[in-house]
């Protein structure tokens, strides 16, 4: 809170609302908040949709189909709407979003401290501080790559990359790749080095089975005719298990019906188990693939009958099953990954958010940000963007227009009862008060 | 909590396992635990152990009253068979654990059991422990669990019973994961 010691830091602006990040959530809000008359910033580290165009790799697609792609105000209008598009074809997409809806946006402008002053926040980034009533956490779910600390026990002459790294199997020395998660990244980076010739194992811990088209539909149209997409955080039985759900296996291609540890396997991968360690060189994985491997084929079954109901009712072509997760009778328990010739390993073990630069006491004991639908635990604080935030479609592209109304609408209400009869929404006064030092 | 799910009666109070998760979450400290098990050799391959005490829920914890297992080797081993081997031990554990987180969760999910039997069997090559052959490992070569299960439910749900056990059970853990184990001696 008051700090009297702090540096005075230039005063970049007094508005009602920061929005921190200029991705498809970041923008979409500020589109809202435009509509509505809300004077708001928009601060983005780097350039628009950052994390897509700098730190993703080359031949990602969006997991959704292009007719679901779509902003507040903003719709695909391209000519394959069962298509899926590539990350330069989004990254113009969110381009144009910015350019057309004229967001407020300051890029270059990244946030190192976001604190709790008397009545307001203070939001300090490299090009000055901003005072606000309100802020939007618009950072995403994605920031940074989580490795296992299983990584520290690598041995140095194997070269470790993350999602984040990774461009292409050119960038890979050549020889075996251990590729550890088998979620849509995993599984999507280990079918590009296979198709590039390269050996591939992948340690296979808890996944989401799930196929990319069924009943003559794509999966994501019958998430969104069965209503699963739109259920709510409120609705859902294990909130903090739905939230920690692994990412499906997809991939944005129609080459396969299915993209699963079996064409991976029939691909030429070597399917272990979960990797629990490394010790003097030799890899150690669980004995529970067949268990996780059973796991993900019941739930998916559970996932297609709950489908079935809606496909029936719809009158779709006859069901189909998908065989089970074949299993090695023994799968592999350790490597020796200097004689199995294995020189990279790829960790594709999920991403977690940055929150680093937030100095508002909202996390807990495990680090993760405590909100209600978006609604952070702070007033005045809201976050969006994240794996079932409001509804389980949050952290999809098309999902964050009615989460971002939803806070709009929140935030709009939280501004009006916060400064009743102060058209300006803020009183620059404030700057000058003692232990919030803003001097010029 | 459901009609269904009050109607079933496995034995399980899933009410106190359901608030002890929620007071633990809220408490986390209070979840560490402490498992003990003393031994004391006999003669030959004969070993007494018991099992009494624990730690849990922050302070010392007894169980109903102490509880002593013999183990031993069988004759054809020239042992004298005052009880199983030590790896049987573990088989009885892992039957333990999974059957019993079979019962937890099919309470929790309102499924009625008539009968969980299992048979376990483990392979072994004993020129592992005997030296003969280093490449031989002195543990179990694999685990076969076979579950026959009465229940009223249909095959795929008792499968995910079954499934969600092995998920949750400590001992399917210890076994197929690795564990640091420190043994001192005299210390």
């Amino acid at each position: 809170m008051s700090n009297t010691h702090e540096k005075p830091v230039r005063l970049a602006g007094a508005i009602d609302v920061v929005v921190i990040g200029a991705g498809h959530a970041g923008l979409s809000i500020s589109y809202l908040l435009g509509e509505a008359g809300v004077d708001h910033v928009v601060l983005e580290r780097g350039d628009v949709a950052n994390s897509w165009r700098h730190e993703r790799w080359d031949s990602l697609r969006l997991l959704t189909p292009n007719w679901q792609t779509r902003l507040p105000g903003k719709c695909y209008a391209g000519d394959d709407p069962d298509g899926f598009m590539p990350v330069a074809e989004l990254i113009r997409f969110i381009d144009d979003y910015a350019a057309g809806t004229g967001a407020p946006v300051r890029t270059r402008t990244r946030v190192t401290s976001v604190r709790r002053t008397r009545a307001h926040y203070r939001v300090d980034t490299n090009r000055g501080s901003w005072v606000c009533n309100a802020v939007v956490l618009a950072t995403g779910a994605c920031n940074v790559a989580s490795v296992p600390r299983v990584a520290a026990d690598v041995p140095g002459h194997i070269a470790q990359l993350t999602p984040q790294d990774y461009r292409s199997p050119e960038q890979i020395e050549s020889g075996g790749v251990l590729v550890v998660g088998a979620s849509a990244t995993g599984l999507q980076l280990a079918d590009e080095l296979l198709r590039a010739g390269r050996d591939v194992t992948i340690a296979a811990g808890e996944h989401v089975r799930m196929p990319r088209s069924y009943r003559g539909r794509d999966i994501f149209r019958w998430l969104d005719r069965t209503g699963i997409h739109h259920e709510r955080y409120d609705e859902v039985e294990d909130i903090n298990r739905g939230r920690r759900l692994p990412s499906p296996q997809l991939a944005g291609s129609h080459d396969r019906p299915i993209l699963d540890l079996n064409n991976l396997r029939e691909a030429g991968a070597v399917i272990a188990g979960r990797l629990m360690g490394v010790r003097d060189g030799i890899a150690q994985f669980s004995g529970s693939l067949r268990n996780v491997c059973a796991l993900a084929d019941l739930k998916m079954s559970r996932l297609l009958a709950r489908i079935d109901q809606t496909a029936d009712a719809e009158g779709a072509p006859a069901p189909e099953r998908f065989e089970p997760t074949r299993v090695d009778d023994a799968p592999l328990l350790t490597v020796d990954l200097e004689a199995a010739g294995v020189r990279t390993i790829l960790w594709a073990t999920g991403f977690r958010p940055d929150y680093s630069w937030l100095n508002v006491p909202v996390m807990d004991r495990k680090g993760y940000l405590q909100h209600d639908g978006g609604i952070v635990a702070s007033p005045g604080m809201y976050v969006l963007g994240l794996p079932l935030m409001r509804r389980r479609k949050s952290s999809f592209i098309f999902g964050i227009e009615d989460d971002a109304r939803d806070i709009a609408l929140h935030l709009i209400q939280y501004l009006h009862s916060t400064t009743k009869g102060n058209s300006n929404g803020i009183h620059r006064d404030d700057t000058a008060e003692p232990g919030n030092r803003l001097s010029a | 909590m459901n009609e269904a799910q009050t109607a079933v009666n496995n034995g399980i109070n899933i009410e106190a396992l359901l608030g002890a998760r929620e007071a633990l979450t809220a408490a986390p400290e209070a979840a560490k635990f402490v498992w003990r098990a003393a031994s004391e050799w006999k003669s030959g391959t004969h070993t007494e152990s018991r099992v009494d005490g624990f730690f849990g829920l922050g302070e010392e914890q007894k169980h109903v009253r102490e509880f002593r297992y013999d183990s031993d080797h069988p004759e054809i081993f020239a042992s004298e068979d005052n009880g199983p081997t030590p790896v049987e031990f573990v088989l009885v554990g892992l039957a333990g654990c999974l059957t019993a987180g079979i019962a937890a969760v099919a309470q929790n999910r309102g499924i009625q059991l008539h009968s969980v039997l299992a048979s376990i069997e483990a392979d072994m090559d004993i020129q592992g422990i005997l030296g003969i052959d280093a490449d031989v490992r002195n543990g179990f070569n694999g685990i076969t669990v076979n579950y026959r299960i009465d229940a009223d439910a249909s095959e795929e749900d008792i499968a995910a019973l079954v499934a969600q056990s092995q998920k949750r059970s400590a001992v399917f853990d210890i076994i197929t994961n690795p564990t640091n184990v420190h043994v001192n001696v005299n210390k």
